[in-house]
């Protein structure tokens, strides 16, 4: 590349250096190509160390929050969508939509988990959350990312009052102010003066299982069936010891 | 051309010359993640050890760079460290890389860094650009945690995740928000100000209405 | 559509990338009070946007899923030689084009807002229509915030300012009421 100025550069008060001697286009390129390559070496080195450290911590957020929104879940499989039915062949899974099945201690399927993500208030929140096909009911919620305001819509992160209630509602979820509601099973109460987060959770969710509560259901019903002819399958990825290779 | 000593090349950087406060460099980063003193200080240090390594191997090998790709060059050094920064900081602290976000990957682009290289590092030995890098690194790690103190005591009354001000205190919000950044930098930017023409004045000569002339103050302190 | 749309205008007001992303600093507070300047500067950084997140998605595509941790190097390459690449173009092709743009180009290089929007397109993971929306977006808002900000200053220049916040501790407390002033735009979309 040619000189570039820099506005900030500055000499240490000396007149410009005396002219060297120009190299030669062999030497630039070389120069650069032998940087570059040991830059490639270290950079490969550090993300050999590193990989298996985030990709750990990946699975471990993921279990920990499958755990939540399934209450009672210890072990979770991902299920891929293929067309419209799931599957647990992972035959090329780049851009397939996935669901999380948890399953208790007895091998029982418990729900499913599902990640979702809107536009909030400020910015795309995205979040998991746990449904029950034989209730249908969400059973379920946590904000994996957010950037709501601090103090109103932020709430949503971690207002235990909200988050619970999305434990046990019936589906479509309706959302209602705290001095209008009603106490039918399909209502969640929503976070006072943060109206507009708790009524984008509220939507995320309502669209997620409007697209995909079919699939779901047709493979919940598989799930039954075969639970309660054979014993608890012991594949899958246990949410204590998430493995490194977690379906993911 | 008066020749620096190695205490001026480590000192400049921590106050007279900071690149934050007084050179007004990078203040991306100082603006963007500096609503809480963890975010702000992980940025420090990261900065810190990408300045430092940078400054090392641009004053090892800067007779074999030719002068044409220096430019190139410096950038490929300092986007190897910011690599090698983000992997470390995603590994060791996720939590904190995670609200960090891209700014992390931005320090590539923090004139800070590619200043001090066209600057001085090309152009001293090894142990005086070691110096300057030390200096300035800690003079931009003192601009981060001033500007994270200020919006994280006042935007949620605590500093580091201890609460300071007491239950009863009504967090300003608006400092953790994105207008509190500028409104922070502004005001310390203010205070230095404030401070540098007080100091300034001090030894102002005061005339006396009978005729005597004292000084006031002194030499600023 | 309506993602697209909601890119967009996100991009420009709700996450302003200058006020409320704190990216492309450095031109909107050394902006001289001169708004046509200012627009120029604006122009020249959404040109630059465009075909780096062109170049970026290309890149996403068909290079960086074998090699993601050279990420970084590849994309600051690419920044520093489009730019190289844009400034002989607009030499060329127009030289009073060049000349009113042609200063601020090397500037771009360094400029936190193009390698931001690399790396924000990479992260949301935004396909190549999304991604030049988003950079159409967030140049658009990029030069209303310049624009905004030159004109203020040119107001101010001819203020009484006290001698301490002349200069940059007026001009943050300038743009940290402009960013006040964006937050209004938070919830254009809530249904």
């Amino acid at each position: 590349m040619s000189e570039q100025k820099l506005p900030m550069a500055e000499d240490n008060g000396s007149a410009a250096p005396p002219r060297q001697v120009e190299a030669s286009s062999v030497r630039l390129v070389s120069t650069l190509t032998v940087a570059g390559a040991l830059a490639g070496m270290a950079i490969v080195m550090v993300f050999q160390w590193a990989k298996p450290r985030i990709d750990a911590y990946k699975a471990k957020v993921l279990a920990e929050a499958v755990t939540q929104v399934l209450g009672g879940a210890t072990r979770y499989q991902t299920v891929y969508l293929v067309g419209d039915h799931f599957t647990t062949e992972r035959v090329d899974t780049a851009g397939l939509d996935s669901v999380y099945v948890g399953y208790d201690a007895n091998g029982q399927p418990r729900g499913v988990a599902m990640e979702a993500a809107e536009a909030g208030f400020q910015d795309v929140i995205d979040l998991l959350f746990g449904y029950d096909p034989s209730k249908d009911d969400v059973i379920g919620m946590t904000v994996l990312t957010s950037n709501e305001t601090p103090g109103l819509g932020a709430k949503i992160t971690y207002d235990s009052t909200f988050i619970g209630e999305f434990d046990g509602v019936g589906t479509p979820l309706k959302g209602v102010k705290k001095d209008r509601a009603k106490g039918q099973h399909d209502e969640v109460v929503m976070i006072t003066g943060a109206t507009i987060s708790s009524r984008a959770v509220i939507k995320i969710i309502n669209d997620r299982l409007d697209a995909i509560k079919k699939p779901v259901d047709a493979y919940w019903s598989t799930l039954a069936t075969a639970a309660t002819t054979s014993n608890a399958a012991t594949s899958g990825e246990s949410v204590t010891n998430p493995s490194a290779g977690g379906g993911l | 051309m008066r020749t620096t000593t190695p205490q001026e090349d480590f000192i400049r950087g921590i106050w007279k010359e900071n690149p934050v406060l007084v050179q007004l460099l990078g203040l991306c980063p100082t603006l963007a993640v500096t609503g809480t003193v963890d975010n702000a200080l992980t940025m420090g240090i990261a900065t810190f050890f990408v300045l430092l390594g940078s400054s090392l191997l641009v004053s090892m090998f800067k007779s074999v760079i030719p002068k044409e790709v220096r430019i190139s060059a410096y950038i490929l050094v300092i986007a190897t460290f910011v690599t090698i920064a983000d992997l470390v900081l995603h590994a060791v602290v996720p939590e904190i890389h995670k609200s960090l976000g891209p700014f992390v990957p931005l320090i590539v682009v923090n004139c800070i860094i590619l200043g001090r290289q066209e600057a001085f590092a090309s152009k001293n030995t090894v142990a005086r650009a070691t110096l300057d890098a030390v200096g300035t690194g800690f003079g931009f790690i003192i601009a981060m945690m001033i500007m994270g103190s200020v919006r994280e005591i006042l935007g949620n009354g605590s500093w580091l995740g201890h609460p300071l001000l007491g239950a009863h205190f009504q967090p300003w919000v608006i400092m953790v928000l994105p207008p509190g950044g500028f409104f922070t930098l502004g005001f310390v930017l203010l205070g230095i100000a404030w401070w540098k023409g007080r100091s300034a004045v001090a030894v102002r000569p005061r005339r006396w209405p009978h005729g005597v002339t004292t000084e006031v103050g002194g030499p600023a302190s | 559509m309506r993602d697209l749309f909601w890119i967009f205008i996100s991009s420009a007001l709700v996450n302003n990338f200058t006020l409320v992303l704190f990216l492309g600093l450095c031109p909107f507070l050394g902006v001289s009070g001169k708004v046509a300047t200012a627009v120029r500067m604006g122009m020249a950084n959404i040109f630059v946007l465009v075909i780096t997140s062109l170049t970026v998605s290309a890149l996403n595509t068909w290079v960086l899923p074998h090699a993601p941790y050279l990420q970084l190097i590849s994309f600051i390459v690419v920044i520093a030689s489009l730019v190289q690449i844009v400034e002989m173009a607009v030499k060329k092709l127009s030289p009073t084009l060049f000349r009113e743009l042609g200063i601020f180009l090397p500037l771009i290089t360094t400029n936190c807002a193009i390698l931001g929007l690399a790396i924000l397109q990479t992260n949301r993971g935004y396909g190549f229509t999304e991604g030049l929306v988003f950079a159409l977006g967030g140049g658009a808002g990029l030069t209303l915030a310049l624009v905004l900000m030159a004109s203020l200053r040119e107001t101010v220049e001819l203020a009484d300012v006290p001698s301490v916040a002349r200069n940059m501790g007026l001009v943050l407390i300038l743009a940290g009421s402009l960013s006040l002033a964006f937050m209004g735009f938070a919830g254009l979309f809530s249904s």
